[in-house]
């Protein structure tokens, strides 16, 4: 009799042999960004997020297309402090200015602080960060330096010290805050790129390209630098809506945008007074700030779900 | 024809019922993506002590089926049909308490990476007392030292108090032997328990443990991706191909009479018996011209590289302005005969890469010439650097790393063109397609993303960008050694075809020296930095000098199989 | 772990010199008469003005005006402030207000933020964990201040649950509420730090590992995946400090607590430049000092980093 163990084999009709690695060709490419795409077109935070940041958009742009009333034309003291009423749905504040006016109106102010802090964020940032990340040496330690430093300051408290300065006390204007917020912010986007840049910097393509005779900066720039974007967008997207919270809160405390640009912030510092009366003059406006930063959060937080390296196909 | 009865082991004819047997096994994942059927018929029997190894390529679901036993699937796995019977009691659906129970003091496991298999913020004593704990041992200080002593650990006392960051790559496995072993289960689940380590240590770690097991009675089960490897350690091979098991018997019985076509296929690329094949061939004095690469056909001595006394020295900072010379590689001499591939063999830290980046000009040599067609590279100005570039291209080895992601691969295999601003748009193209002609891809893959392609594929785009430039040297770092068997051996043969239809000099870095035996006409061994020894392949494998180079040799998976007299 | 500690002590010496320097050029030393800036739009006698040149040594190179601010500082010499009033003692009244306030937002951030997000991170995608993450990204959107005022009118005014404003009752109880305030948006990030935290920690290998050796499920929760989970969390509490004393601007003021924040507002508002200087110097050395703690802290929590790499 044969031995105690048997030699078995599969029947070939069950277990047939595919061809070594071959390539699936039923789809249209897909590249990396592509992929994120599909993976975010898909998400209800996405969907939501994006909708209301295009309302907020057109609003910030076109404000006369949702308010005919211009916002501080109007202001009589009869009014002050009065209920809704027909063209007026939000009433009035402790002037008399119509509320729903002044909040449509104040979507321009708040969305360019943001939308330009970021962008001044991100060119400060982004390249300094890099250039650490990458080159490393006496730059990325002065560079780390310098940015503890700014860290060590944190925002309300360094913007209370920067706006003494006497040039920025006089003229306060969107650029002032906007100036304030990106030199007490970029180090946070340095810290991100730098680390993003320093995980890409030793992959084999981007010594591929330089054993073929591209240089080391051609290198970072059309090697590196886009393969470490993802958490530099992911963070950009947040501090759009980080931004203009601090925006608002600079303005509450008097230390953002003068009385004479409407923002959210101003009115929400102005009825502090009423708060006890009719806390609705304060409370539209906070509403207005609170959707609009839920908005890009929420629109954060999907887009790093979506460029999250572990559910990437592979 | 009788097969001779090679069975090894003992114990069952006394105890007739299985330890382990899984009867039609089915496992099923629920992805994004759908479901997805890792395992669709599995099925093995493994008598108490015996040990058993199923073999197969990644997506065969070898791991899988190990890890059901174990009852440790992912979240979004589940046993979707057959049985796991444990002593005749079925636990493919078990509850996780009686699961808890039996892990530790009758199923163990060793898993594959120890670095992330250890947690790093607890001493490694007390990553072990807490399983004696769990399973009802005495776990005093002593106890620990002794489980770790056993494990191979010296000076178990003091070990016991380190972190997993203070050992080595080898000493973490022992660690998790020990662990693994610890409560004394009646059945051990090795995953590949050394395919992360240096080939050195994987044959001292292997004999350990099987002196361990045979010792304390443990039937294994051993999951590896190494036919040579499986059919060395173990009693009984199972191979599994994507999700089925097409077939198992007796080790010896399946390696010189593989029955199913994939077998077959497994057995003919596997390095490791390739090897053993082609040196039990030169023995017998056959002709074994099929089984080795085409010949090189340099007649002259045409040096196109010569490497003299090459040094290179890192300064580690060790923190306050202190630092010491690290000499990464410390007096290497070899020559590269043009056509022919020369292989360069070591461990880890032998300074093998840095000897490739160093030829490729990445790095400077701290000291030592590099002669490339006469010319010594270090005095070669930034335009005929340039130049240079051109005619020595590197491929290297990890297939997901070495293609830029938001390139597609037109871009990629383009790039070199564009880069020495070669020819036009039109003509670039042109060289695209035939480059991908000449790699086996079609062209369709011109659009495509490296995430898309596998990593074969990607290794084949590596090579047609690295024949962009019609080099005439191609360093090869490495380039086959994340690939799966099969896939390698693709690869490898298109390497070798490449070389003879463009007289391409090939430098191949590698740890794997099966691999070297079957392509390579030059080896160098190196060891921490230096040259231990060179000649030609046939030479360092018939009559190795070194002891290093013996201990390499002996590591080979599968070197101490006896293959009968008819072998080609 | 003494190297550690000494490279630490390295770093954080130009970090501080930098950032008090930093403030105090931006106060003093630049173009314009500076005593003229102190004093925003009102015009002082001349005798105070030349009393605070002298006091300020206005007349010595900026490098000299700088090293004696520095001295005054670590002796706790601060000045006066412009009611005469020495600095020093008025923050030592303060300060321990202040302190409270913080101590108690961060622990309730740090034990409810830990909580809820363990709980949220092992049972990831449930309903728990959807509602948590939710209420999350709500809570960060709305401006602190708001939710100042809407806790105070709900919770003081509307419910009389706690006292809407503090004044000079200022202890642990009263505090509670604006320390609720203070916290509640780094609650927040706590919240989803921890939750992936724990979320990435549970996939690791060791757990696996750990689960395969036959310890119990509550064993392998407590010892692998809470001990690891919590290291980035403890850091994040530790940089929080820095938040937290931007916050307590705030929330000193809506709650009119006689805080360090309520001081620093007011002394901002009315142009106070000396108090500034003051006041953020203080407090930029407690934040410098706690980051030092945080950092030994973490060596201590994480064996890999006391070794040099």
């Amino acid at each position: 009799m044969t031995s105690k163990t048997n030699h078995f084999v599969a029947p070939v009709e069950e277990t047939p042999l595919l061809a070594t690695d071959t390539l699936k060709t039923d789809q249209a490419p897909l590249s990396l960004w592509a992929d994120a795409w599909r993976k975010l077109r898909r998400r209800p935070l996405f969907i939501i997020s994006s909708l209301l940041i295009l309302a907020l958009i057109v609003i910030a742009l076109f404000p006369g297309l949702l308010s005919t009333v211009p916002p501080n034309d109007d202001c009589q003291l009869a009014n002050s402090e009065g209920g809704p009423t027909v063209g007026h749905p939000f009433g009035f504040t402790f002037q008399g200015c119509d509320i729903y006016s002044r909040v449509v109106h104040g979507t321009q102010a708040s969305l360019s602080v943001g939308v330009l802090s970021v962008l001044c964020v991100l060119i400060i940032g982004v390249t300094l960060g890099a250039l650490a990340g990458y080159y490393g040496g006496w730059v990325d330690a002065v560079l780390a330096r310098l940015g503890d430093i700014f860290f060590a300051l944190p925002l309300v408290l360094g913007a209370l010290v920067i706006t003494q300065l006497p040039a920025l006390r006089e003229n306060k204007s969107v650029w002032t805050v906007v100036l304030v917020i990106s030199l007490l912010a970029w180090p946070q986007m340095a810290r991100i790129t730098r680390g993003a840049v320093i995980e890409v910097r030793n992959a084999d393509f981007v010594t591929a390209a330089r054993a073929l005779g591209v240089s080391k900066f051609a290198a970072l720039v059309r090697h590196v630098l886009p393969n470490a974007l993802a958490p530099i967008i992911v963070l950009a997207t947040l501090n759009l809506g980080i931004f203009i919270v601090a925006e608002a809160t600079l303005s509450f405390l008097g230390i953002g945008l003068p009385p004479s640009i409407m923002s959210w912030g101003n009115d929400i510092a102005g009825a502090q007074s009423s708060i006890r009366t009719k806390p609705e003059i304060l409370l539209y406006p906070a509403a207005a700030l609170s959707i609009t930063v839920l908005s890009f959060i929420m629109l954060g937080d999907a887009v790093r779900d979506a460029l999250d390296p572990k559910s990437r196909q592979r | 024809m009788t097969t001779p009865d090679i069975h090894i082991n003992e114990a069952d004819r006394t105890e007739p019922t299985p330890l382990l047997e899984i009867r039609d096994l089915a496992i099923t994942f629920k992805t994004g993506s759908g479901e997805v059927h890792a395992v669709r018929n599995a099925h093995l029997t493994i008598m108490p002590g015996e040990t058993v190894a199923i073999v197969g390529e990644s997506g065969s679901g070898k791991s899988t089926t190990a890890l059901a036993a174990i009852g440790l699937l992912p979240n979004n796995g589940a046993v979707s049909g057959g049985q796991i019977l444990l002593d005749g009691e079925d636990i493919a659906h078990a509850t996780e308490k009686r699961m808890i129970e039996l892990r530790g003091n009758t199923i163990g496991m060793v898993p594959q990476d120890p670095m992330s298999n250890l947690n790093p913020v607890w001493k490694i004593g007390y990553q072990v007392k807490e399983t004696l704990r769990a399973n009802g041992r005495p776990s005093g200080p002593d106890d620990i030292a002794r489980v770790l002593a056993e494990a191979g650990l010296p000076d178990a006392h003091r070990r016991a108090k380190q972190y997993p960051h203070e050992f080595s790559g080898g000493m973490r496995q022992r660690a998790l032997i020990a662990i693994g072993l610890s409560c004394q289960p009646r059945l051990l689940i090795a995953d590949e328990p050394t395919s992360a380590l240096d080939v050195t240590v994987q044959r001292q770690i292997l004999d350990h443990l099987e002196g361990m097991t045979s010792e304390l009675g443990t039937a294994v089960l051993l999951i590896t991706h190494d036919l040579g490897l499986a059919a060395e350690r173990a009693d009984k091979v199972v191979v599994m191909y994507q999700g089925n098991v097409v077939e198992s018997g007796p080790s010896l019985e399946l390696l010189r009479n593989p029955q199913h076509p994939y077998t077959k296929r497994l057995v003919e690329s596997a390095p490791s018996l390739a090897s053993r094949r082609i040196q039990v061939a030169k023995e017998l004095g056959v002709e074994a011209s099929d089984l080795l690469a085409p010949a090189a056909e340099a007649v002259a001595a045409d040096h196109v590289l010569k490497i003299q006394d090459l040094r290179k020295v890192y300064k580690l900072r060790q923190g306050l302005g202190k630092s010491t010379d690290f000499a990464a590689v410390d007096g290497v001499t070899f020559d590269v005969t043009r056509g022919t591939t020369t292989a360069i063999v070591g461990e880890s830290g032998s300074g093998k890469s840095t000897v490739a980046k160093m030829v490729l000009q990445l790095e400077k040599p701290t000291e030592g010439t590099i002669l490339f067609d006469g010319v010594d590279t270090a005095a070669l100005k930034p335009a005929e650097l340039f130049k240079f570039r051109r005619r020595v291209q590197p491929i290297f080895q990890d297939p997901y790393g070495s293609l830029d992601p938001m390139y597609n691969i037109f871009r990629t295999i383009e790039e070199p063109l564009r880069v020495h601003k070669i020819g036009n748009k039109a003509s670039r193209e042109k060289k695209v397609r035939e480059l991908l002609d000449q790699v086996a891809l079609p062209q369709s893959s011109m659009q495509r993303f490296p995430n898309e392609l596998s990593g074969g594929q990607r290794q084949r785009v590596a090579i047609a960008r690295a024949l962009a430039l019609d080099p005439e040297v191609i360093i090869c770092d490495e380039a086959v050694s994340a690939l799966d068997v099969l896939v390698q051996a693709q690869v490898l043969n298109l390497l070798a075809d490449l070389q003879s239809n463009l007289g391409l000099t090939y430098l191949f870095i590698t740890h794997d020296l099966a691999v070297v035996r079957q392509i390579a006409d030059h080896v160098c061994v190196m060891e921490k930095g230096r040259l231990v020894e060179t000649g030609s392949t046939d030479d360092v494998f018939e009559s190795p000098q070194q002891d290093y180079t013996k201990a390499l040799l002996n590591a080979i998976p599968g070197a101490k199989l006896m293959l009968p007299p008819e072998v080609a | 772990m003494v190297r550690f500690i000494l490279r630490r002590l390295l770093q954080v010496i130009p970090v501080f010199l930098g950032t008090t320097l930093l403030v105090y050029y931006m106060v003093f030393a630049l173009p314009g008469d500076p005593i003229a800036a102190l004093f925003g739009d009102r015009q002082p006698p001349q005798s105070v003005i030349d009393t605070l040149r002298s006091q300020y040594h206005l007349d010595q190179p900026f490098w000299v005006q700088y090293g004696l601010f520095l001295q005054n500082l670590f002796t706790f010499n601060l000045g006066n402030d412009f009611t005469g009033q020495p600095i020093a003692a008025s923050l030592a009244r303060i300060f321990p207000v202040t302190a409270m306030l913080a101590v108690e937002a961060l622990v309730i951030e740090a034990v409810f933020g830990i909580a809820f997000g363990v709980f949220a991170g092992l049972r990831r995608g449930k309903w728990f964990d959807s509602t948590v993450l939710v209420a999350s990204l709500v809570v960060i959107a709305v401006p602190t201040f708001v939710l100042g005022f809407v806790f105070q009118l709900v919770f003081g005014v509307q419910l009389g649950w706690a006292k809407p404003t503090v004044g000079a009752t200022a202890d642990w109880g009263n505090l509670l509420l604006p320390a609720t305030v203070l916290g509640l948006v780094s609650f927040a990030y706590v919240l989803r730090l921890t939750r992936a935290s724990v979320s990435e920690s549970m996939n690791a290998d060791y757990v696996r590992t750990a689960t395969a050796k036959g310890l119990s499920r509550p064993r392998v929760v407590m010892t692998h995946i809470l001990r690891n989970s919590l290291i980035p969390v403890v850091t994040f509490l530790g940089a929080d400090l820095g938040g937290l004393m931007g916050g307590a601007i705030v929330t000193e003021g809506i709650f009119n607590v006689p805080g360090v924040g309520n001081k620093l507002y007011q002394a901002t508002l009315r142009s106070e430049g000396p108090t500034v200087v003051a006041i953020v110097s203080v407090l930029v050395l407690v934040f410098v000092v706690a980051n030092l703690l945080v950092d030994l802290l973490y060596a201590w929590l994480d064996p890999r980093i006391r070794y040099d790499q």
